[in-house]
């Protein structure tokens, strides 16, 4: 899942500084998920966000909803209707759903409340980690199932650096080193003799640095004029 | 005794980069090298200063490149200096601050200006240095790094295969060890790995723990990897029992054997705690007295094929080092 944060409140109010009337939207999938963004979200901040404006003397009003999934015309198309009455918006989405609103609504200003953090899980309660940097080309099968692009602070390819001390990572003794693990899974799979094997230089271009990437399937889009 | 150094010797003579190191290495000889630290400035007259306290005490000069992630004098161009100096440099190059552009750029550039050695390096993650919001790189790591200057220099080509108009530059090409961190069962390996693709020698981690380092080298020299790579490994002056005892608890892959800890604390043992210069001297002393003994330690351990000193600022504890443990004079071996 996409893993997000919400911003400090004092951040959120600094960026709604002369609004008056604002719609908060939150998403039901993944940042509901990791309880920043979801319906409940929605009602602590919108709550707040009243509050701290009406002790200022400048009263904000702030209304509430979500939407299943803000990554998707379909879902946003339903706050169509009612959306000329706000100053702004305030997406409690990660930051393609932020995107998606400002989109849609091309007139409306859209505010992140949340911080885009990774694609990750939970470790334990409380408690995300990442996991995938979406880098474009997957090499989870010559790592033991360990990514070392999301995991290692280095990114290295042939690791681990020598900054590897107790399964720790030198960075933050919070982190586990991927490389440390990379090998123990390994040499539990019996496949060590593949990690002595020089892994070449990466190619990027799948990546970020790659620009904007898009996934084309031909298979799934509708001929032009012909939608239904 | 007649160190095993690959290539050079076994290929009839012929030289890889022509550099004083590579020379002194391929004639058998225990080879020194000393870790030069840039200035956090552009003084050249210091680096200078630096240049004469290393001339006619080592081989080569290693030059650090932005090292622990702070900013100082490119290594490439304090090395120039070094060079105009009359050392041979060896210039660090990490992976943490350029993309393979411009470290093919920088390479074919320091190899214009007359440098010969580069050792290739991952590179302190920038969070410990004096930029921490900094974006690394990391677009290729240690190990790919070492095998794009060695087909670079072997086979006239760029990483993307296209060909390097004039040949390729003739680097002698170093890596770093550390055979003291996690997991240990895998450290000889990763030297296979970075011998496999294409070191020329390798500079270890700083070595305080005699024990630990000889099974490193036994399992090494098992796996014939001395005789396929010259092995530096690394020393350096303690400066203080506190010193010690930051480098023993805090710093990740360092093994520092408390007796030593002991030692530098028995050195200052009897001195009036206020004499803050007395104190310093005796450990100063004690700091290259022990330097010393495991420089000639490290000299008989199979597999050794000379010493890389790290002062870590203090290079003027070289040339007693060197002198201390009977390395003078350097060799002067001719191409």
């Amino acid at each position: 899942m996409i893993v997000a944060e919400q911003k400090p409140l004092q951040a959120v109010l600094e960026m709604l500084r002369g609004h008056r009337k604002v719609l908060a939207v939150g998403c039901g999938t993944c940042v509901s998920v990791c309880f920043a963004g979801g319906r409940k979200e929605v009602g602590v901040l919108a709550s707040a966000l009243r509050m701290a404006r009406g002790l200022d003397g400048e009263p904000l009003q702030v209304d509430e909803t979500s939407v299943q999934r803000q990554c998707e015309v379909e879902y946003i198309e339903a706050l169509a209707g009612g959306i000329d009455a706000y100053d702004a918006i305030v997406s409690l989405g990660c930051g393609v759903g932020v995107q998606y609103l400002a989109d849609r609504f091309p007139g409306k200003r859209v505010l992140p409340a949340l911080d885009t953090k990774f694609m990750g899980g939970p470790t334990e309660a409380g408690v995300w980690e990442e996991r995938c940097q979406g880098c474009g080309s997957c090499i989870l099968d010559r790592t033991g199932g360990v990514c070392p692009i999301s995991r290692c602070a280095k990114q290295l390819m042939n690791g681990p650096c020598g900054g590897s001390k107790g399964g720790r990572c030198e960075v933050d003794a919070g982190i586990p080193c991927a490389w440390q693990m990379i090998w123990e899974r390994m040499e539990a799979l019996g496949r060590l003799d593949e990690l002595l094997e020089i892994q070449p230089p990466k190619d990027w271009a799948t990546s970020r640095d790659g620009g904007l990437r898009r996934v084309v399937r031909e298979d799934l889009r509708t001929p032009r004029g012909d939608a239904s | 005794m007649q160190q095993a150094i690959d290539g050079t010797v076994e290929r009839g003579g012929a030289l890889k980069s022509g550099s004083n190191l590579e020379r002194v290495l391929a004639a058998g000889h225990f080879a020194v090298t000393a870790e030069v630290e840039p200035p956090k400035g552009h003084d050249a007259d210091f680096i200078r200063g630096k240049a004469a306290l290393l001339v006619g005490c080592v081989d080569a000069a290693n030059i650090t490149d932005n090292q622990t992630a702070i900013v100082r004098m490119s290594s490439i161009a304090t090395g120039i200096v070094l060079l105009q100096g009359g050392l041979d440099p060896v210039i660090q190059m990490t992976c943490r601050d350029r993309n393979r552009l411009a470290m093919q750029s920088d390479l074919l550039g320091a190899a214009a200006l007359g440098v010969r050695n580069v050792l290739c390096l991952s590179g302190d993650h920038q969070s410990f240095g004096n930029h921490p919001g900094a974006k690394n790189v990391h677009d290729i790591d240690s190990i790919q790094l070492v095998r794009m200057v060695k087909e670079m220099r072997d086979e006239s080509r760029f990483q993307c295969g296209e060909e390097i108009a004039g040949g390729g530059p003739p680097y002698f090409i170093g890596a770093a060890a550390n055979p003291f961190a996690d997991p240990v069962a895998l450290r000889p390996h990763r030297l296979a790995k970075k011998v496999a693709a294409g070191a020329d020698f390798v500079q270890t981690q700083l070595v305080y723990d005699l024990d630990r380092f000889r099974e490193y080298m036994a399992r090494v020299v098992e796996m014939g990897l001395h005789e396929r790579v010259a092995i530096l490994a690394g020393v350096g002056p303690l400066k203080s029992t506190g010193m010690a005892r930051y480098m023993r608890d805090k710093v990740p892959g360092m093994a520092v054997p408390d007796a030593l800890v002991e030692r530098m604390a028995g050195a200052v043992a009897d001195l009036d705690p206020q004499d803050k210069a007395a104190r310093q001297e005796a450990w100063r002393a004690e700091g290259i007295a022990i330097c010393i003994e495991l420089t000639r330690e490290l000299k008989q351990i199979q597999g050794v094929a000379g010493v890389h000193i790290m002062a870590i600022g203090w290079e003027a504890a070289v040339r007693p080092i060197v002198e201390g443990a009977g390395l003078l004079p350097r060799p002067e071996v001719h191409a």
